[in-house]
């Protein structure tokens, strides 16, 4: 797979990558990758979380600088020291994280990338232009913080576009869109490409890719695994370059017959609560019941009040009235999470890092973090002293980790030493590993690898199968597609009713998490 | 040449045991280049500084009675910093625990008894905690930073000891010096061994309460708590821990060791009550409890150091003339350098060459 | 010239210092750095003024002396916490303290010995105007200065391209690093900025409020201004109006002692310190307004990756 360069028509590659490498550290995450991108083709770069693709990417647009190999643009041999000289040469850039600013309004955030003293009326109106011309409407004098996400993309897109590049990088454009949202997407850049413009589309999604993509150049560990037409390919014989030959099967055996006639376990009932900080969301009428034996997926675009309905069913934040929410039975909306947790709920939330743990922790102490209440007569002993057992840690910590296959390089290490995979399995087997009748995970497998991912999906599967009521929010709808048994979506803080499983499909899920799906309305809520 | 700094994966136990050595070998050297900038000979006021006090028993006596304050407040803070509560306001903690300590024997003089000592020491506790309950109860009531009011509120202390004591509390027959009547002598903390030495059992109460301290952030759930929120708030709350609660707490530790300071000195060190009670112990004992790595075994040591420097201050002064306030410089640097030495806990530092840097922009 | 324009006039002078160390620590923080050590830069400028001042003879080499002072000793503070990426709370502690015991030893051989006063302006007709020739036309310098330096960080911040920049770095430094701002380098230049402030309201403090040295001269004054920009919400207009308001407090105290009203002295004296206290209260007691103010990236530490 080496070197072969395939140009689409024209004589030369647009921009031609060959035997780039970075090394962090010991990880190698790029290792000798080549890689020609010819003008006007849409070339996709495939691969699972952790492949290597967003550091190849930083690399051609100068945001990182490769250890070894080199980078020739048109031709002409470039060394790209910083994202500035990547502008100036031609290279775009739209990142999958926004690296837009929340204080600043939109034609502020767009001054900052365009390397000449342009005044911020005239980028204003450019910026008009360009969002009307491409189908991309955006108004430059209202603060980020204050839009939603696929508005924040557009920005980020027509702020690209403002710079007249040859070459446009997008980084997961579509994980944060609608399906709806994501087909617009794709008229805009197919309308880019009959004007000349290449573009390298980094990817995940199979489907997509075959839609839109000219060629694709699939990564896996670091290094390219192949090449070829994904026109010509199916889903399956791209994800199986994509992970090798480990495609993982999450086995859906039917709940016990017991469960589904069980009642709720877990009930909202009229949850509404207002914004918290300066960006977040406000909940509006929220109601869901989840019985024993069965997954509720969560569907909707980040930032719709994911998180603040998490936090509400933790407990993180308490409610105005006891009824609102109800674990097992028990009137739950005043107790705080601890108590919820002695009710018999686990909880695990989006962010790992500074939320479900403590970075410069160690495992055993990250265990003590969910647990010391609900656990309090194995972890901690001396009475009212209430000493830390770290005996006991030190055996729960290791019998979580080899029941979720936590890889780790140290005894104890802490948890931001640990791959994201790995902490993430740590942190649902810290919960599983206290048999929760009641489980509510926020993105239980974003920036997770694709084994550790499938073995996440079973093990919620199979602790729902057991005869506990899971709550899945995700913004993965493959993965709702896998494991839930009804799905919901949020937009705007509203949560929609639940579809069964069978009656779903991803142009009615898109259409829920767009708001349009007559479902939402608040109105007749409270009818679950 | 440029500097980089590179996160390490996992912290590196080895540099944090070093790290405040090596802040005190770098603060050595700087002392050394200082005494040499002021045409000292650096060797022998090094000597003077830092061993000559050590020397003598009754200057040992005096570094207990220096330390005694320090590792007590060091202590206190010890818990606020790890609990992410920024209390820089201890020295007016002190003074409100000299003050309210100072109320029996200055007004109630003809008391006498063994029961005097510990009601003192208890009220100079109280009077250090409820002087710190008001930046906790601002903190987590009106969210106000815990930072500028604690310290604004050590002017406040410093302006009201002094309106005390050239006012109302002023000794009649002092000649019209600022200072309150001369304690009775059940109102005067003991010494540990007279015969030998001024040190009193201030010391001993430090010693007890860094004990005390560093068992429950070492082994108990409130440690537990204290660094978990402290390292991300946002966890503790997943913990089901209490931020608002965990700030009482840490500001109320920490006023009821900075008062307990407060009345050691006055009772022990002092015998009375006076405009300044304190040469800055309430900010040296920032210094003192970052040098011990915010562990209260580790202040013991960091306490004696720090205290050395003021002794070190005073010595070089008569042997060498040079200024005492020194001493004061010395602590800075010590802090400087300590912060600096942390950094190599969590990250590798890198020295990249211009030369390497010019061929990456060259091409 | 009348009470009112001598109270006026007094009050303009004990407001400058606040505000030109405030403006200083405003950019600073506006770039995501908190920087707690203003006391100790300030006192660092008054002493190192004071020093050269005496020493030459000249207020105006002594007021250089002081702005370099100031910058230097914040170069200390952004090599801890921009290059070897330290707590910024604690080295701003460090700063200070250092700043205090330094100042005390270099000024003590300074204890007691005259100042040299920095003259006011005097402008033939202007400055005799009634009741407002005094304020408009016969103060010293530095008061001048301290009103074009609120005008400059306003144009700075929010019309030029690099105060746009700034502000990006303060908001979200992980995202300006990923357009390729240097984001170390231009927080660098807005320590340097915040220190050269502190150093040149010291410099005032000894050269034009109270031109002489005293021991920790500053008396809190560094901490005020850290107390300003909190009041201010990070906006440079507010902060000339805080400064003045404390500057008004803390003259109608003096004015209030000297009249002899009956209450200790002492108690008037605390009154600039109450009075911080109360207004950081008044408005921090909105917690979404503040957040939403705050920069987001303030005090947080940053290490590019490369």
């Amino acid at each position: 797979m080496t070197g072969t360069t395939i140009t689409n028509g024209s004589d030369k590659p647009l921009l031609e990558a060959s035997k780039l490498t970075k090394i962090f550290g010991t990880l190698k995450a790029c290792d000798e990758i080549n890689l020609a991108i010819g003008t006007g083709e849409i070339h996709s770069l495939l691969g699972e979380n952790g492949a290597g693709k967003s550091t190849l990417v930083k690399m051609l647009f100068g945001a990182l600088q490769p250890t070894s190999g080199d980078i020739a643009w048109k031709g002409q041999k470039v060394t790209v020291t910083n994202p500035a000289m990547g502008r100036s040469l031609g290279i775009g850039m739209v990142f999958q994280h926004f690296s837009l600013f929340d204080a600043l309004t939109a034609a502020e955030n767009i001054a900052l990338s365009l390397d000449e003293r342009t005044p911020l009326d005239t980028i204003a109106t450019r910026a008009r232009e360009i969002g009307q011309a491409y189908g991309l409407p955006v108004d430059p004098e209202a603060l980020v913080g204050d839009l939603s996400v696929g508005e924040r993309q557009r920005i980020e897109i027509i702020r690209c576009l403002l710079q007249n590049p040859d070459l446009i990088i997008l980084d997961e454009p579509t994980s944060v869109l609608t399906p709806q949202e994501a087909d617009l997407l794709f008229v805009t850049l197919e309308r880019l490409r009959s004007e000349g413009k290449s573009i390298l589309y980094i990817s995940h999604r199979l489907e997509e890719v075959r839609r839109l993509c000219d060629r694709a150049t699939v990564l896996r560990h670091g290094k390219v695994v192949g090449q070829c037409d994904p026109r010509s390919q199916t889903a399956a014989s791209l994800a199986r370059m994509m992970v090798g030959n480990d495609i993982h099967v999450i086995d859906r055996h039917p709940a016990e017959a017991a469960a589904s006639t069980q009642a709720a376990l877990l009930e909202v009932r009229g949850l509404s609560q207002k914004p918290r900080g300066p960006f977040s969301v406000s909940l509006h009428d929220i109601n869901l019941s989840v019985r024993a034996g069965e997954i509720l997926g969560i569907a909707g675009v980040a930032g719709n009040g994911q998180g603040e309905l998490f936090e509400a069913i933790s407990g993180e934040v308490l409610q105005e009235r006891p009824d609102i929410i109800r674990i097992r039975g028990t009137d739950a909306g005043r107790i705080g999470i601890s108590g919820r947790r002695k009710l018999g709920a686990a909880f695990v939330p989006e962010e790992r890092l500074g939320h479900g743990a403590v970075p410069d922790m160690s495992l055993t102490n990250n265990l003590l973090l969910s647990r010391h209440s609900t656990d309090r007569k194995v972890f901690l002993t001396g009475g009212a002293l209430r000493l830390v057992a770290e005996r006991s840690l030190a055996l729960a910590t290791s019998r979580i980790v080899t029941q979720m296959d936590v890889r780790k390089s140290a005894e104890n290490p802490d948890a931001s030493a640990l791959s994201g995979g790995n902490l993430q399995k740590f942190l649902i087997g810290r919960e599983l590993d206290r048999n929760p009748s009641v489980m509510i995970v926020n993105q239980p497998t974003w920036g997770v690898d694709a084994g550790a991912a499938a073995h996440i999906r079973q093990a919620l599967v199979d602790l729902a199968r057991s005869g506990s009521a899971v709550i899945v929010i995700s913004q993965d709808l493959d993965e709702l597609f896998d494991i839930s048994d009804r799905i919901a979506a949020m937009v705007h803080g509203h949560l929609s009713e639940s579809v069964p499983i069978e009656a779903m499909n991803r142009e009615r899920v898109g259409l829920m998490m767009g708001g349009v799906d007559h479902s939402i309305a608040p109105e007749n809520a409270g009818t679950i | 040449m440029r500097i980089e700094i590179v996160k390490r994966p996992q912290h590196s136990a080895l540099f944090s045991a070093l790290s405040p050595f090596i802040a005190l070998f770098l603060t050595l050297i700087a002392g050394a280049i200082l005494f040499s900038i002021l045409g000292k000979n650096p060797v022998s006021a090094l000597y003077s500084y830092f061993i000559e006090p050590l020397t003598e028993v009754w200057s040992i006596h005096e570094l207990l009675v220096k330390a005694a304050p320090l590792i007590l407040i060091a202590v206190g803070l010890s818990v606020c910093f790890l609990s992410n509560n920024w209390n820089i306001g201890a020295e007016g903690q002190l003074i409100a625990g000299g003050i309210a300590g100072s109320i029996l024997p200055v007004m109630f003089p003809d008391m006498q008894g063994w029961y005097v000592l510990p009601v003192m020491l208890l009220l100079g506790m109280a009077g250090g905690m409820a002087y710190a309950t008001i930046p906790a109860f601002l903190k987590v009531r009106f969210n106000t930073n815990e930072i500028l009011t604690s310290l604004m509120l050590v002017y406040v202390a410093q302006l009201f000891l002094d309106w005390l004591v050239r006012g109302p509390w002023r000794n009649p027959q002092g000649y019209n010096f600022p200072e309150t009547v001369q304690f009775n002598a059940s109102a005067i903390l003991p010494e540990i061994s007279s015969a030998s030495g001024r040190a009193h059992w201030g010391f001993i109460l430090a010693l007890i309460a860094a004990l005390l301290v560093w068992f429950m952030l070492s082994r108990t759930l409130n440690g537990y708590e204290i660094k978990v929120l402290g390292r991300s708030s946002r966890a503790g709350r997943f913990a089901g821990f209490s931020a608002g609660r965990l700030t009482f707490f840490a500001f109320l530790i920490s006023g009821a060791l900075a008062g307990l300071a407060g009345i050691a000195e006055v009772s022990g060190a002092v015998g009375q009550l006076r405009t300044s009670i304190s040469p800055g112990y309430g900010f040296t004992a920032i210094i003192v409890a970052f040098l011990g790595r915010l562990n209260p075994l580790g202040i013991i040591a960091a306490g004696l150091v720090l205290a050395l420097s003021y002794l070190g201050g005073e010595a070089a002064q008569i042997s060498l003339g040079i200024s005492e306030k020194s001493a004061r410089i010395f602590q800075g640097i010590i802090l400087f350098f300590v912060l600096a030495s942390d950094t190599l806990i969590y990250y590798r530092i890198r020295i990249v060459s211009r030369a390497g840097d010019a061929v990456a922009k060259g091409a | 010239m009348t009470m009112f324009e001598a109270i006026l006039l007094t009050i303009a002078t004990a407001a400058t210092p606040l505000l030109i160390a405030a403006l200083g620590e405003l950019v600073v923080e506006r770039s995501g750095v908190l920087n707690l050590g203003v006391e100790g830069m300030m006192v660092m400028g008054a002493v190192a003024g004071f020093a050269i001042a005496q020493t030459t003879g000249s207020a105006w080499l002594g007021m250089i002396a002081a702005i370099l002072a100031g910058a230097a000793f914040s170069l200390l503070f952004g090599f801890l916490t921009l290059t070897l990426v330290t707590n910024q709370v604690a080295t701003g502690l460090a700063l200070t303290l250092l700043g205090l015991g330094a100042s005390a030893m270099i000024g003590e051989s300074f204890v007691g010995l005259p100042g040299v006063k920095m003259e006011a302006l005097n402008i033939p007709v202007l400055t005799d105007l009634p009741y407002v020739g005094k304020f408009l036309f016969g103060q010293d310098p530095i008061f001048y200065i301290s009103i074009l330096l609120t005008i400059g960080v306003v144009w700075f911040l929010f019309k030029t391209r690099a105060g746009l920049t700034l502000r990006a770095v303060g908001d979200n430094h992980t995202s300006a690093h990923s357009l390729g701002v240097p984001v170390v380098r231009i927080r660098y230049l807005a320590v340097l900025f915040g220190g050269a402030c502190a150093g040149l309201a010291g410099g005032q403090l000894s050269l034009v409020y109270v031109p002489q040295w005293v021991e920790n001269m500053t008396a809190g004054r560094g901490w005020i201004a850290l107390a300003l920009v909190v009041f201010a919400s990070w906006r440079p207009w507010r902060i000339l109006a805080g400064a003045y308001l404390f500057g008004a407090v803390s003259i109608g105290q003096l004015h209030a002692q000297a009249l002899g009203i009956g209450i200790p002295s002492q108690f008037m004296s605390s009154l600039p310190y109450l009075a911080t206290i109360i207004v950081l209260v008044l408005i921090s007691r909105n917690k979404r307004l503040t957040l939403m103010n705050t920069p987001t990236s303030l005090g947080k530490p940053f290490v590019p990756d490369r």
